[in-house]
Order: structure tokens, then C-alpha cells, then sequence
């Protein structure tokens, strides 16, 4: 079971110091955080003409909950604001059991790394995380606004 | 003696992933027994009805069922009398009872509230809500580098203007006891008003309010063998007496008119709607089974499994203690392993039978305190054993190897 979830690539990706820093010029910072555990990740996007032409976060958690936002910010960069929101649905419905076509999840790229957790629900929050932030944040800036 | 306890608890023998169960996690809530079962079973199955209210005879039995259970508890802390003790739902309901009715309407602007930084979320937002609606202020004791209350810090922060003391008896995430009697002398000199959340205590340690002289005392059954839903609230009889009442409905009251109500007496006054019998019920089988067991030798079991856990974790260079260098620690090992988030090593433990807590354990002020985002924490009841501690170890030593990081 373990070496399902704490696979060499997600160790890589939790130490990963990468996309850990602030952008110049973000667009959108939005905090998420999960309240019963105290994982806390900040997430900047900077996004011009409908793009995300970068992405960063900072913060701090479980190996799964960092590994997450970082697979994530690696696979949100250069898309539309609408292919964000519509992966981060995808991967939401990864890890609650309710898509688990391989073929389909091809898209989420790495990301697909973390299918095995939606058989651990005392650590689905952790996943979901960055996923829910990053969806929030398009919400809260207006999804209309962006992708003009 | 270890083998009659596990008789006694079926979960205990039962598996976890695969792994026989290492249930390290009793300051969240222990395991129950099976008299603690069979009594609440026995209540449902033969004695319930609704207590204080019908003349008929099975519903004369749930009362006697229910003030009997108030009875033990009173003898069990030696409060004064039966009416000092109100059942509540647990522990954070009986500190939001003082709160609201005590604090809400006792306290004014210039006034203060005294808590320790080692307080649970439920002894120290209700406290912050009061300070808020009434203008009073809220003040800390923050901890020595040993993780006990500093000497220096009492002297400075209990002054005149206190009203309230509140503090924990044992502290949930550091295992360190505080001495509450010397504590309330001194806050009683000052003339403030003494709570004590007895959570961590009640269960570990003989509680003798009177002895204490706290005017309050709050704890939950469900860290002491008995079901969920079942609290205490011990309050001094003439405090109680003075206090409005919390919640209000049925079963409290004595006369209600259009516009008006009088009130019940004590302990009714602080008791509406229909009771949780059943978990009085569980609640006083669980105080016979403790007693059976004796608080010498839960004392003398859980100091030996702390004090060797504390030893075996702290051979390994690359697990972090939390207050365990001092000696009046009792039932619980706080810590941390080098690089890896509690959260991750809870899961690795979890694989290997071993249930651990991680997090900040609601008790966020002192995690900043310790600079700490969360912690591990393996907390011990008489009925664990040195093989579950060892289990413990064995579980950390592949921690780091899972995580890639040896």
C-alpha cells in the first residue's frame, strides 16, 4: 500500500524547490488551507490573455498535499483559464473515486501519479487541496474577466 | 494483567491494514470495555424511558438510573454534593457553560481572563468570545524552556484585575501536569474565579476538586472508557447557584407564565431537554471498571510505557522530542521526525497496525509557541503495553526509508 502512495516521484515532487517562490506579477494569489490538519499553501498565478503563462505557490504540509500543488502548477501552466478549472474538476473526480479510466486521467499527466489515494479517504483533503484553491481562485477573480 | 484488559476490550485484539491494533491515540478517546457496553445496552434494553417526568415505574427506573450516575461522579471527584455535578455533552460543552452563563455575566471592560498557551481550543476560543462581548482582556502564561508554566509568569499575570483563571490540568499535547491547587491559592488570593479542564486528567490521575479547590471542573466521558456524548461540569454550589442558566427548554424550569420563568434548582437548572441516559449510564460503569483497575497502578502503567517510549524514541537521532525532559509528565509522547510531516508519518504507522494522532491537536496557539506547524503524538491508556511502544519505534525506523529519504 505505502509504496503506492509514496512513490519516488512524489518524493521528488514534495522536495521539488522549483515552483516554491512568488511571481513578479501575479494576477491572482489565493490562500487555501485545511483547517482540521493545518496544511497551508499560497498559490500565484499570473495569467495574460485567457493564459496562465505562469504559476508558483509557497506554503507548507504533508508530502502528498505539496506534491500535489507542485504536479499541479506544473500542469496548469500554459493553459486557458477554462482547461484549468476543467482539470482541476478531472482530478477532483480522480480522487473521489468517480473517474478512474486510465486513458481519461492521461491528460492530468504526473498528476495521474496520485490515483492510489483515492483509496485512503483520511488523506483525499490533502490531494484536493491546491486543486480546490486554484478553482476558488478563477471563481473568486471571475473566470469571465481572465479569459478576455 | 495486561492479557485481562485485552479480554476485556475486543477492539483491542482486532486488526488494522492487516497489522494487529497498536491504539496509541487515547488522549482523542479510549477504547471502552465490555461492562461499559453491556451497561448501556442493559439501560436501552431494560430501563428507558424518559427520566424526571413520567410517574410511572419504568420511568422512575431511568431516573434513578441517571441521579445514580450523578451520585458516582460526585464521590468519584469528591465534589460536595450531587447537585454540584451537571451532566453536559463533554467537556468543551461544560467550558462553553462557564463561559456563557459564568463568564458573559461576571466579567466587564478593564476585567481579565488568565489561560496557559497550552490550552485546547476549548478552553481558550470561548474564552476569547467572552473577552470580546465583554471588553475584557485575554492574557497568556506562556511555558519554560522545560514546557512547564513559568514560575515568573504567574507571578506576573495574576494581578487584581483576573477574574477568571482557566487552565489545563494536563496538558493534551505535552503531557505535563500543572498544579492546579497551588495555581488556585494563589488566583483565589487575587480573588479570580478557578476553571480547570480536567480532559486529560480525570482519566490518568486521582481528581479531588475539594482538595483543588477549583470552583470548576470540566471532563468527558469518552476519554475515560464511556461512550461519546456524555461530559461533566463540576461547579461549586454556591457559584452554580448565582449562575443564569445556558441553554433553556424543558426539564429546566420550575414555573413558566406567558412572559416569565422561574427556573429549576441545581443541577436541573443547567439541564434542558431530554438527557443522554444511556451514556450516564455508560459513564458510571466506565468510573466502577476504573476503579477496578485502581488510579495507582493507570499511574504507575502509564508513567513506565511514557518514560520508555521517551528512551527508545530518543535513541533515534532524527525523531525531535517535545516536553519530555521534565518529570511530571504522564501518558502521551509528542514529537516529530526529521523532514517528514506528521501527517505522512501517521500514514506510514497506520500501514503498520500502530494509530497515532498528527496534527495540531487543536491547540494551535502552542504549536506557534513550539514553532512547530503540527506535531506526532502517541498517547498511552493502562491498557496498552510495551509491545505496542516498541511497535511504535519499529513503525519510525521505516519512516524515512518510505519517504526516500535514507
Amino acid at each position: 500500500m505505502l509504496e503506492n502512495i509514496y512513490t519516488e516521484l512524489i518524493a521528488e515532487h514534495s522536495q521539488s524547490k522549483e515552483n516554491r517562490r512568488a511571481l513578479a506579477n501575479a494576477t491572482i494569489k489565493e490562500r487555501g488551507h485545511n483547517p482540521s490538519c493545518g496544511d497551508e499553501i499560497t498559490l500565484e498565478l499570473e495569467v495574460a490573455g485567457g493564459v496562465i503563462a505562469d504559476a508558483a505557490f509557497s506554503g507548507a504540509g504533508c508530502a502528498i498535499s505539496q506534491a500535489s500543488t507542485d504536479m499541479m502548477i506544473e500542469l496548469m501552466r500554459g493553459k486557458t483559464v477554462d482547461e484549468a478549472r476543467r482539470l482541476a474538476e478531472l482530478f477532483i473526480k480522480m480522487i473521489q473515486g468517480e473517474v478512474t479510466d486510465d486513458e481519461e486521467l492521461e491528460e492530468l499527466d504526473e498528476a495521474a501519479a496520485l490515483k492510489n489515494i483515492s483509496t485512503m479517504p483520511a488523506r483525499v483533503k490533502c490531494a484536493t487541496l491546491a486543486w480546490h484553491t486554484l478553482d476558488t481562485a478563477i471563481e473568486k477573480f471571475g473566470g469571465d474577466k481572465l479569459a478576455r | 494483567m495486561d492479557k485481562n484488559f485485552l479480554n476485556a476490550f475486543p477492539i483491542l485484539r482486532s486488526k488494522m491494514n492487516g497489522q494487529p491494533l497498536a491504539y496509541l491515540d487515547n488522549a482523542a478517546t479510549t477504547q471502552k470495555p465490555e461492562s461499559v457496553v453491556r451497561s448501556i445496552c442493559g439501560y436501552y434494553g431494560g430501563c428507558n424511558a424518559n427520566p424526571h417526568r413520567g410517574v410511572y415505574e419504568l420511568s422512575v427506573k431511568a431516573t434513578k438510573v441517571y441521579e445514580d450516575a450523578r451520585r458516582k461522579v460526585a464521590d468519584f471527584l469528591h465534589a460536595g454534593s450531587p447537585k454540584e455535578i451537571i451532566f453536559t455533552k463533554n467537556a468543551t460543552e461544560s467550558l462553553n457553560l462557564i463561559a456563557y452563563s459564568y463568564g458573559l455575566n461576571n466579567l466587564r471592560g478593564g476585567d481579565e481572563i488568565l489561560i496557559t498557551i497550552a490550552e485546547h481550543h476549548s478552553n481558550l476560543v470561548p474564552w476569547q468570545r467572552v473577552a470580546r462581548a465583554t471588553g475584557a482582556t485575554l492574557n497568556y502564561i506562556y511555558l519554560s524552556a522545560d514546557g512547564n508554566l513559568s514560575a515568573e509568569e504567574i507571578e506576573k499575570k495574576l494581578t487584581r484585575r483576573t477574574k477568571i483563571l482557566a487552565v489545563t490540568q494536563i496538558s493534551n499535547v505535552l503531557g505535563l501536569v500543572n498544579d492546579v491547587k497551588t495555581l488556585a491559592a494563589r488566583a483565589h488570593e487575587v480573588g479570580a474565579v478557578v476553571v480547570v479542564d480536567g480532559a486529560q486528567s480525570v482519566p490518568h490521575i486521582p481528581v479531588d476538586v475539594q482538595d483543588l479547590d477549583a470552583d470548576f471542573l470540566a471532563f468527558s466521558g469518552h476519554k475515560m472508557l464511556s461512550p461519546m456524548g456524555i461530559g461533566v461540569l463540576y461547579g461549586k454550589k454556591k457559584i452554580l447557584e448565582e449562575m443564569p442558566p445556558f441553554l433553556s427548554g424543558g426539564d429546566m424550569i420550575e414555573y413558566v407564565e406567558e412572559q416569565a420563568t422561574t427556573f429549576a434548582e441545581l443541577p436541573q437548572k443547567f439541564e434542558a431537554g431530554t438527557q443522554n441516559v444511556g451514556g450516564a449510564a455508560g459513564l458510571s460503569a466506565a468510573i466502577d471498571y476504573l476503579r477496578g483497575v485502581g488510579f495507582a497502578q493507570i499511574e504507575r502503567i502509564e508513567r513506565e510505557l511514557t518514560a520508555y517510549a521517551i528512551a527508545e524514541l530518543k535513541k533515534i537521532p532524527y525523531v525531535e522530542l517535545y516536553g519530555c525532559e521534565a518529570e511530571n509528565k504522564i501518558g502521551l509522547v509528542t514529537f516529530n521526525v526529521k523532514d517528514v510531516h506528521p501527517h505522512d508519518v501517521a500514514t506510514i504507522l497506520d500501514a503498520a497496525g500502530v494509530a497515532i494522532r498528527a496534527g495540531h491537536h487543536c491547540a494551535q496557539p502552542l504549536m506557534k509557541f513550539l514553532g512547530q506547524n503540527a506535531t506526532c503524538r502517541a498517547s498511552f491508556y493502562f491498557y496498552n503495553t510495551r509491545r505496542d511502544v516498541e511497535r511504535l519505534v519499529e513503525a519510525i525506523q521505516t519512516v524515512r526509508s518510505v519517504m526516500h529519504l535514507a
